[in-house]
């Protein structure tokens, strides 16, 4: 009879203090602010779905307008993607790997593009590279090449914007590897490049997949330097941030459906992510 | 016609000579000066052994070419190297952790050496087989680098550096990475390939039993510069530092001898069979110390001082007392023993050596 009893003392006295500990843990002044901050987060998202106009979905989503701008999105964020990773990678090594005078600066102008806002990127690169532009007039001239306002136009404009993610996110997992497995192909006789290639890229490799997804999902959402620089044309440059913006003047209910194509993209992104990051680790 | 039969002997005099390692390393790096020279014939086993942060492992880096010389030169088989990047010396590295290669199986961590050396894959990786097989790695060619214990990830390292065919081989600290176990085991098979290998051997190590199982040449390196070298028994004999004197499990002083009588540095004597004049060191094992609680009367030793015990500890399965006082020493007891003393540190004791059990060179 008194065992039990004891028992019942004993757990009253260890989960008491415990109790308290934890209430003492999130203190009012900090909780309700939390909680309203994740109800912002959350509730324009919920609000989308309780909108969506389920019943037309289909039509909606099967419209050609939609396809056309889903798969120019699709097709402009991976080029742009490609683009990044041909150029941003060896950036990043650049930048990670090799004293020289001035990297600060050269690393903070990388950086640039992620606070710069895009319309201003989207100006900057009419500048360069506009018909009229300090570079575009000879490409222009010699070449016949036009970059401004084509599919083209839409690649360079998101790969301006996404390609700091992929650089800052490689140099970063860069800085982490060990280059001591560099020196050790170099004394088994590779050159700087191909170890490099065959052991620092593999060695890396979930950080450069983890920078491409950002970047990725960087210029499938990008809005303002691509309608500035490459126009807002139904199946040329027409990507899904401009099918939305566009629908929500004429036809609120196409917004939401393409926002909700969007809005799953991005959650299939971010699954993605946390997986490559869970097996990376 | 005799001249040119003169040249050809000399020629002939010559190369021999001019095979294997002809270093002297400089390297500056802040307050930090290495310079230690060092020369080896084919065949060689070098131990560079020294306490931490002596510069063993840079100048190990400098012979790869991974730190540039400050000074000095660097000759391999007759070849200037000092200028040479690191993938075109003839240079195989073991390094401490082994640095495999974590996304390669242990078969293509060996075929990397040969690949980057022009031969196919297919070559490469026939060639990383024979190494793999020599080892007894065969069933463990297919395995990733995390899959393998520190023994058998010791010997992919080995093979993957003798796999180049490099007329110096380095070994950073090659068994510091392993439990005392396979230490043992790994240690004797090492000194087996190490015996096979035709060329210059460099090992880094902070072990002396290590670099004295492995190396026929011992060069004790403290603070960048080379304080003793010779063959192992040379050293174990007659350390010249502290650091060697306590890696070898000596006492050892620095005296003046005048006849049997060494007058050491801290003021005692120390009566030595040996009959030597000037300075000289004078060395004895702990297990010859003696020690006793009242002044010893009746005692053969000819040698004994008032100490001090300043420590104790377990040493295998004896006590090692750490004296202070007349001559700082130390001194190897039976557990017994050390009860019946009622050793505490503090307490007074009288330690005797035997002179027949110190042992006196010249300085």
């Amino acid at each position: 009879m008194t065992s039990p009893t004891k028992a019942g003392a004993a757990d009253t006295l260890t989960g008491g203090p415990r109790r308290r500990h934890a209430y003492r843990g999130a203190p009012l002044p900090l909780l309700v602010p939390a909680l309203i901050g994740l109800a912002f987060l959350v509730l324009p998202l919920v609000a989308l779905l309780i909108r969506a106009p389920w019943s037309s979905m289909p039509d909606l989503l099967t419209s050609t307008e939609v396809w056309q701008a889903l798969q120019l999105s699709l097709v402009c964020a991976t080029a742009a993607t490609a683009v990044s990773l041909v150029i941003g990678v060896p950036l990043a090594w650049l930048l990670a790997r090799v004293e020289f005078p001035g990297r600060g600066l050269v690393r903070a102008l990388v950086t640039l593009p992620l606070v710069l806002p895009p319309v201003v990127g989207g100006v900057a690169l009419l500048m360069a590279l506009g018909r009229n532009g300090v570079v575009g007039k000879w490409l222009d001239a010699w070449f016949g090449i036009t970059l401004p306002f084509t599919t083209t136009g839409v690649v360079i404009a998101e790969a301006f914007v996404a390609m700091p993610f992929l650089v800052i996110s490689v140099e970063g997992t860069l800085r982490a590897a060990d280059p001591r497995y560099e020196e050790a192909a170099q004394t088994l006789g590779a050159s700087r490049f191909t170890a490099f290639r065959r052991v620092t890229l593999p060695l890396i490799a979930p950080g450069v997949a983890a920078g491409a997804v950002l970047a990725w999902a960087r210029a499938l959402g990008e809005f303002g330097a691509t309608i500035t620089f490459a126009g807002n044309f139904p199946g040329r440059t027409q990507t899904m941030p401009l099918a939305v913006y566009l629908a929500l003047q004429n036809d609120p209910e196409a917004a939401i459906a393409l926002s909700l194509v969007l809005l799953a993209v991005s959650i299939a992104v971010l699954a993605g992510l946390r997986d490559r990051w869970m097996t990376a680790s | 016609m005799s001249d040119v039969e003169k040249k050809t002997i000399s020629y002939d005099v010559q190369a021999p000579s001019a095979d294997g390692l002809d270093a002297r390393l400089v390297v500056e790096r802040g307050s930090f000066r290495l310079d230690v020279a060092l020369s080896a014939k084919p065949g060689d086993v070098v131990a560079l052994l020294g306490p931490n942060g002596a510069g063993k492992t840079t100048a190990l880096r400098a012979l790869a070419g991974l730190v540039p010389l400050t000074d000095g030169h660097l000759r391999l088989d007759g070849t200037e190297l000092d200028r040479t990047p690191p993938e075109s010396r003839p240079v195989g590295v073991v390094f401490q952790d082994y640095l495999l290669f974590p996304h390669l199986t242990a078969l293509d961590n060996v075929a990397f050496g040969p690949r980057c050396h022009g031969a196919s894959k297919g070559e490469a990786r026939a060639q990383a087989a024979v190494w793999l097989d020599r080892m007894g790695l065969t069933t463990h060619a297919s395995a990733k680098p995390r899959r393998l214990s520190g023994g058998q990830a010791q010997r992919v390292a080995l093979a993957r550096a003798l796999a180049t065919h490099p007329r110096l081989l380095l070994l950073d600290e090659p068994l510091a990475a392993l439990d005392a176990r396979t230490r043992l085991d790994v240690r004797a098979q090492l000194r087996r390939h190490l015996a096979d290998f035709e060329a210059v051997a460099v090992l880094v190590t902070h072990d002396p039993l290590d670099a004295m199982v492995l190396a026929d040449h011992l060069v004790v390196v403290e603070e960048g510069r080379v304080v003793q070298q010779g063959t192992p028994a040379d050293i174990a004999r007659h350390p010249r530092t502290d650091y060697i004197a306590h890696l070898v499990g000596l006492n050892l002083y620095r005296g003046q001898a005048d006849g049997h009588t060494v007058h050491v540095e801290s003021g005692s004597t120390v009566t030595t069979t040996e009959h030597l004049t000037g300075p000289v060191f004078v060395a004895f094992p702990p297990s010859a110390v003696t020690l006793h609680r009242d002044r010893p009367t009746g005692s053969s030793a000819r040698n004994f001082w008032r100490c001090e015990v300043a420590g104790l500890e377990t040493h295998g399965d004896q006590i090692r007392v750490a004296l202070g006082g007349e001559l700082p020493l130390a001194a190897d007891l039976t557990t017994v023993a050390a009860a019946e003393l009622d050793l505490h540190a503090g307490a007074v004791v009288w330690a005797t050596v035997k002179a027949a059990q110190t042992h006196a060179y010249p300085a």
